[in-house]
């Protein structure tokens, strides 16, 4: 079947799908978007946590075909996703602002470490209190720990290990994780 | 500024920003928030393929017909192999046994063996395919424990044995014993005040790294291959693959792609033979990935092991002697089982000071799942049972857990059951006395002005209780862990490092075959090149098999083996560019050729801080190039009746101080806290280090509370193969961490560092234990502990 | 396989019809496990996600009608005053994602008794809305698990919503994993008091068969309060009367041994969480009560 939807802003079609992939399936291995993880394809460890219209999800429960028509944001878009919330435009409806696309130009990336992307908050302070180590479940981590902080600005350390309950990490014991959504919390709220 | 007129002595390093001891941050790292890392399951092609793989159905069994006439008839389908597919006469694989078919021949020995492979153009073709695969099986008995094995007719897991351990072994379906005998244990028990004894059972664990086995394998022009895959170790897959496959080494090229996670569950082989087998087959790129049910069948896992202990000690709390049996199942393969008997032997008694001592460990061959390498083998599960052992004596002898530990300890220069010196520090007695000192978390956190929060309760959102029922429970454990590869393995590995001036700049690049997993290895040689090249910029090189051997990412031993190639690489190229300043710019200045000099800030400075030249002038348009082997001291095997011999390299210890809450009426668990102390002789990268050991300690509460995979005894099948029914800790049962990390160095380890990443998994699940034990006045003599287990209704 | 994307709920129903062995589905997170680990291939996938009437829930006087896909997550947030018990079950429910997506008409579709809504409703009072292209009905939620993973829909028949009795008095709910999160029952147990008709009912799951009520748990407890006028004096549960009802609770379970627990602790821990829930539910109905008569 062929299948349209909205994946970080921008229209995408895939073709021949099988009826029975999963939203997935589709992001990873017909859109190019491998970001968010296969681990167990089974809703049973958060890693592949995408927003289904807005609303955090697990895409490998997601049948293709219900993703028709709808708004999908995954890790990839993360950053402009978090970008455009904080200038106070809805999911991919501002484009790319002037000055980002200056900022790109200006910087540019390093292709091999990715030096100089645009990153989200949440993104920013995984990296900076050690919360990646392989790195598997960050995406799916990520897209959770960013949906909750947009709800729930100042969340106690119950309400982040509830909010992020269904996330399996197997490498960082999760420690590092609390360290890094309570760093993205209070830098949002010194609007750093 | 000097003082006095006498220069300042720097050293080496002392001043380049983002050198060794800082926590930089991880290479990798960005490329893996925004979802840009490249994992090995992330891999495509154009054209590509997709292999399936067909798993025996049955734990043991002959295998009477394999038909596979309806999956080559299926549309979309361009390769089905089998046993008799195999390219060459090489037609199995193993770490160090060659006992692993690649594809079953005539039987098969566990549930989820291989049987056959597929490659279609979707996966759901490859899965239908492989499902019309017909397999005729006719059952065996199946064997599964000690008793089962060793019986007098019991069944031969490997019918016709050729390897090196079966002249020593008194059962064909024991793989590998290893007896550790010393002193006079009969004479000691005599002087001993109070005996204990205990039995005890250590269920398997699965590592469950998030990141499924899989790769993608490309045809190449040459007739070769190349692949790209998630591993610990490219030259060991690498030395089991080529064979098989009838290729020259050098045909068979190895790129490491993203791993998610290992925790040794990626030291043997997986899909890469199969991946293989099929783009050369086929001529087509083929990619494999297992989703988390063949995942389950896909990797070796933890022994499981039956233990059983007698402790000896004086009315005064000292240690007499230990006798010990260590039984661990093997599963069908061998796998690492001759290794781990190994660590579980000569580990068998911790870090404490004993004289007489018989150990006995030995490793099964049965129908259930392979077992083989994770994260602290052999030595797990020992420390499980002696910590056990510590706490009943202390408790026989009125005496504190932690004391009588203490008053056993080892230091410096003791020496273990198997005759070696503890030649570097070994603060046993001070990490627990840390661990103890450290502030206890406050009572009843979960009591709030709106009642209880469930979610720090026992049983969680579960909403099983409201305070009722809960107790309080501490408990106390120390391990000792090996590091590096022992008993006179060539543990060696490769870097080479290159410098040369990119933009105006001085820039290092490493490149090694090391595995990162997820530990940091990237980081750490960063770091390395940064301080002993007094550059800024370095570039890790993807790692694969255009470079020398980096050995395994495991037992503990990346940052002391492969930090050290990179550190000896990096000094020979050090010594090299100084060489080319000294014929470029020599004549300029008498330092040159009288004072110590240095690389620092991407000058060449003299000791006393003088500047020569920049790295940038003196390279030119040279690059400096190294590569290097590099080796830790050797090691010897163990004797094959007694044991003795200096087997390990290092020692690594980390003790843990539980805090846990239980609901003794629905023996439910919730860990209040996990406080570890350990000594890494030197922090390489502190957050680094605090990651490997909070993420060891929570590997270890997983297996104290739920973790287990459930074999059925009577058919060796898999009962729980998914993440449904195997549980691994989630956020809300992992408790808070503190870490107390203490730096005594080894002179004999690069930096004086001391591996690091198992010792915290040993130690974390006997502490749980005993805080279980401690809040329940139960005996518990397994691990994982059940509910059942702790309501009298198992 | 085919995809079906009815838009409305009566082209659901005549696809139904059409295709009995259409399997439908709405959050997936029962279905797409089964495809996913190729545990199931149906002919065909009808998505209900398009019919927008299913997602919506409607309070009246008497009950509540909630669609069948409401999710979970929505169940807490907005109906906790209402549905109490089957507010505490939703929270039990998977992870946060899965909470996002599935709803009771999932749970009631695949039967599993180990579905966490299930001791909910049988406890609260239900009745779930199905329909056909041959009529609409209400099945009993007493009347509606008929086996392990079966339930008492026709095969061309959908489940449209479940009318569920609002809360007259205090709810509760428990359930027992081996984790602290997303965790699929090793049993659980729902306790409603209904001051209004002086009854209790009770919900078990993962503890026979099917999701069952503790029946005479439930007549010894009614005659109790009764007999001791505790409904109007306050009064607190004597311990042997609570020791009892959880005896008896306990004794309803027909348990098996699975990888998840042992039937013996399925049957112990149904009677602590019975004792455990019952004493909850009085002591808040008592704090009401003593309320009520401070205020007259």
């Amino acid at each position: 079947m062929r299948l349209n939807f909205t994946v970080n802003g921008r229209p995408q079609e895939a073709d021949d799908v099988w009826e029975g992939e999963s939203l997935l399936y589709v992001l990873r291995e017909r859109l190019g978007l491998p970001g968010s993880k296969n681990a167990c394809e089974q809703g049973e460890c958060g890693s592949c946590t995408v927003r289904l219209d807005g609303v955090p999800v697990c895409s490998c429960l997601v049948a293709a075909g219900q993703a028709e028509g709808r708004e999908v944001v995954t890790v990839e878009g993360l950053a402009d996703f978090a970008r455009q919330r904080a200038e106070g435009c809805g999911t991919g409806a501002c484009g790319t602002s002037l000055q980002k696309a200056r900022r790109w130009e200006a910087r540019g990336t390093d292709s091999q470490t990715g030096e100089g992307t645009d990153l989200a908050p949440v993104q920013q302070a995984f990296l900076d209190a050690g919360a990646v180590q392989c790195g598997f479940c960050t995406p799916g981590l990520l897209v959770a720990a960013d949906e909750m902080l947009e709800r729930n600005p100042n969340p106690t350390d119950a309400d982040i290990r509830e909010a992020l309950s269904g996330n399996l990490c197997r490498c960082t014991g999760y420690e590092k994780i609390m360290d890094a959504v309570r760093l993205a919390a209070a830098r949002q709220s010194e609007g750093v | 500024m000097p003082t006095n007129g006498v220069p300042t002595k720097i050293t080496q390093g002392s001043g380049t920003k983002g050198g060794i001891g800082e926590s930089t941050l991880r290479p990798d790292g960005t490329l893996k928030v925004t979802g840009e890392f490249a994992y090995s399951s992330d891999m495509w092609h154009e054209d590509m393929l997709w292999g399936q793989i067909l798993r025996s159905t049955v734990a043991h069994a002959e295998i009477v017909s394999i038909d596979t006439s309806k999956a080559l008839a299926t549309p979309g389908v361009y390769a089905v192999m089998t046993y008799d597919d195999l390219p060459t006469d090489v037609k199995n694989y193993g770490l160090e046994i060659q006992d692993t078919p690649v594809l079953a021949h005539g039987k098969v020995r566990h549930h989820g063996e291989p049987v056959a492979i597929v490659a279609a153009d979707h996966p759901e073709t490859a899965r239908r395919a492989a499902a019309r695969i017909r397999v005729e099986y006719r059952d065996l008995p199946v064997v599964t424990d000690e008793a089962s094995a060793l019986a007098p007719d019991a069944v031969l897991v490997h019918e016709a044995r050729d390897d090196h351990h079966i002249g020593h072994v008194p059962h064909p379906n024991v793989v590998h014993r290893q007896p550790i005998v010393r002193g006079d244990v009969e004479a000691a028990r005599r002087r001993a005040d109070v005996i204990v004894e205990g039995e005890y059972t250590f269920g398997m664990q699965d590592q469950a790294f998030l990141g499924p086995e899989s790769g993608l394998a490309v045809p190449e022009e040459d007739g070769g291959v190349h692949l790209y895959i998630a591993t610990q170790w490219l030259h060991s897959d690498l030395r089991q693959m080529a064979p098989v496959l009838g290729l020259p080494e050098d045909k068979v090229r190895m790129t490491l792609a993203g791993v998610g996670g290992a925790f040794g569950g990626r030291e043997d082989l997986s899909m890469q033979i199969h991946a293989c087998l099929l783009a050369l087959r086929t001529g087509k790129p083929v990619k494999i990935v297992y989703n988390r049910f063949e995942s389950f069948f896909g990797h070796v896992h933890r022994h499981p092991a039956k233990l059983y202990y007698e402790h000896g000690a004086t009315r005064e709390g000292k240690l007499t002697h230990v006798k010990c049996r260590i039984v661990l199942d093997g599963g069908a393969y061998a796998s690492a089982s001759p290794a781990v008997v190994g660590n579980a032997s000569s580990l068998g008694i911790g870090p404490y000071v004993v004289d007489d001592v018989e150990i006995e460990a030995l490793a099964l061959y049965t129908n259930n799942p392979p077992c083989g390498a994770m994260r602290g083998f052999g030595a797990v599960q020992a420390c499980f049972a002696y910590e056990a052992q510590m706490d009943k004596l202390a408790e026989r002898l009125g005496m504190d857990p932690v004391e009588l530990r203490q008053l056993n300890a080892m230091e410096q220069g003791a020496l273990m059951p198997t005759g070696q010196p503890v030649d570097s520090p070994a603060p046993v007695a001070e990490l627990l006395r840390r661990v103890k000192a450290m502030p206890m978390p406050p009572e009843r956190q979960w009591e709030s002005s709106e009642g209880a929060d469930v979610r720090q309760l026992p049983g969680g959102l579960s909403n099983t209780t409201h305070g009722e029922g809960v107790v309080r429970g501490v408990g106390y454990a120390v391990g000792i862990k090996n590091v590096g590869f022992s008993e006179g393995f060539d543990d060696y590995s490769t870097a080479r490092v290159r410098m040369e001036v990119a933009g105006g700049e001085p820039v290092a690049t490493v490149h090694t075959a090391m595995a990162e997993v997820g530990q940091g290895g990237v980081t750490v040689h960063a770091q390395i090149a940064r301080t002993e090249l007094g550059v800024t910029q370095v570039t890790i090189h993807p790692a694969d098999t255009r470079v020398g051997s980096a050995g395994s990412t495991s037992a503990s031993r990346q940052t002391y083996v492969t930090g050290g190639a990179v550190r000896n690489a990096c000094e020979l190229v050090r010594e090299k560019v100084l060489e080319l300043g000294r014929r470029r710019f020599g004549s300029y200045h008498p330092a040159w050729a009288t004072a110590e000099l240095l690389l620092e800030g991407g000058k060449v400075v003299t000791d006393g801080g003088e500047v020569l030249a920049d790295l940038a002038d003196v390279l030119g348009d040279e690059a400096v190039e190294v590569e290097e082997e590099w080796r830790h001291r050797p090691t010897e095997p163990f004797d094959l009746r007694t044991g003795q011999g200096n087997g390990h390299v290092q020692y690594s210890f980390a003790a843990h101080r539980a805090v846990v809450e239980v609901d003794t009426e629905l023996g439910l668990v919730k860990v209040i806290e996990l406080a570890c102390a350990q000594d890494v002789g030197k922090a390489l990268n502190p957050l680094s280090v605090i990651g490997q050991i909070q993420g060891g300690t929570t590997q270890g509460l997983g297996v104290a509370v739920m973790e287990e995979i459930v074999v059925d005894p009577k058919t060796a099948k898999v009962r729980n193969p998914s993440f449904t029914d195997y549980l691994i800790p989630t956020i809300l049962d992992t408790p808070t961490i503190p870490v107390d990390v203490l730096e005594l160095a080894d002179d004999h380890a690069p930096y004086g560092l001391r591996g690091v990443g198992e010792a915290p998994t040993l130690s974390s699940t006997p502490a749980v234990l005993a805080a279980i034990r401690n809040a329940t006045g139960l005996e518990l003599n397994r691990t994982p502990v059940r509910p059942e287990h702790l309501t009298g209704t198992g | 396989m085919d995809f079906l994307r009815p838009a409305s709920w009566e082209e659901a129903l005549a696809a139904k019809a059409e295709h009995p062995t259409a399997v439908p589905i709405a959050g997936g997170t029962d279905v797409m496990v089964e495809i996913n680990f190729d545990h199931r291939r149906p002919e065909y996938l009808m998505d209900l996600n398009r019919i927008g009437d299913l997602d919506a829930w409607e309070v009246g006087e008497e009950s509540v009608r909630l669609g069948a896909s409401v999710p979970y997550a929505r169940i807490m947030e907005h109906l906790r005053a209402e549905l109490p018990g089957l507010a505490l079950a939703s929270h039990t429910v998977a992870s946060p994602q899965i909470r996002n997506r599935g709803g009771v008409g999932g749970n009631l579709g695949t039967a599993s008794p180990a579905g966490d809504a299930h001791p909910a409703l049988l406890a609260a009072g239900a009745e779930v809305e199905v329909e056909s292209v041959r009529g609409a009905r209400r099945i009993p939620i007493d009347a509606f698990y008929t086996g392990v993973k079966r339930n008492a829909l026709a095969p061309d028949e959908l489940i449209r919503a479940i009318h569920i009795k609002k809360a007259d008095g205090p709810q509760q709910y428990s359930k027992v994993g081996t984790r602290n999160a997303m965790v699929i029952a090793v049993c659980a147990f729902g306790l409603a008091l209904h001051p209004g008709t002086r009854t209790v009912r009770t919900g078990i799951g993962s503890a026979a068969p099917t999701p069952i009520r503790a029946r005479a748990a439930e007549e010894f407890l009614d005659a109790a309060l009764e007999e001791g006028g505790l409904w109007d004096n306050g009064k607190t549960i004597p311990p042997s009367v609570a020791k009892r009802f959880a005896e008896l609770c306990a004794a309803a379970c027909n348990p098996i041994d699975d990888v998840r627990g042992t039937a013996a602790y399925r049957r112990h821990a149904v009677g602590v969480m019975a004792r455990r829930t019952l004493t909850w539910t009085w002591e808040s109905y008592r704090g009401a009560h003593r309320i009520t008569e401070g205020a007259a």
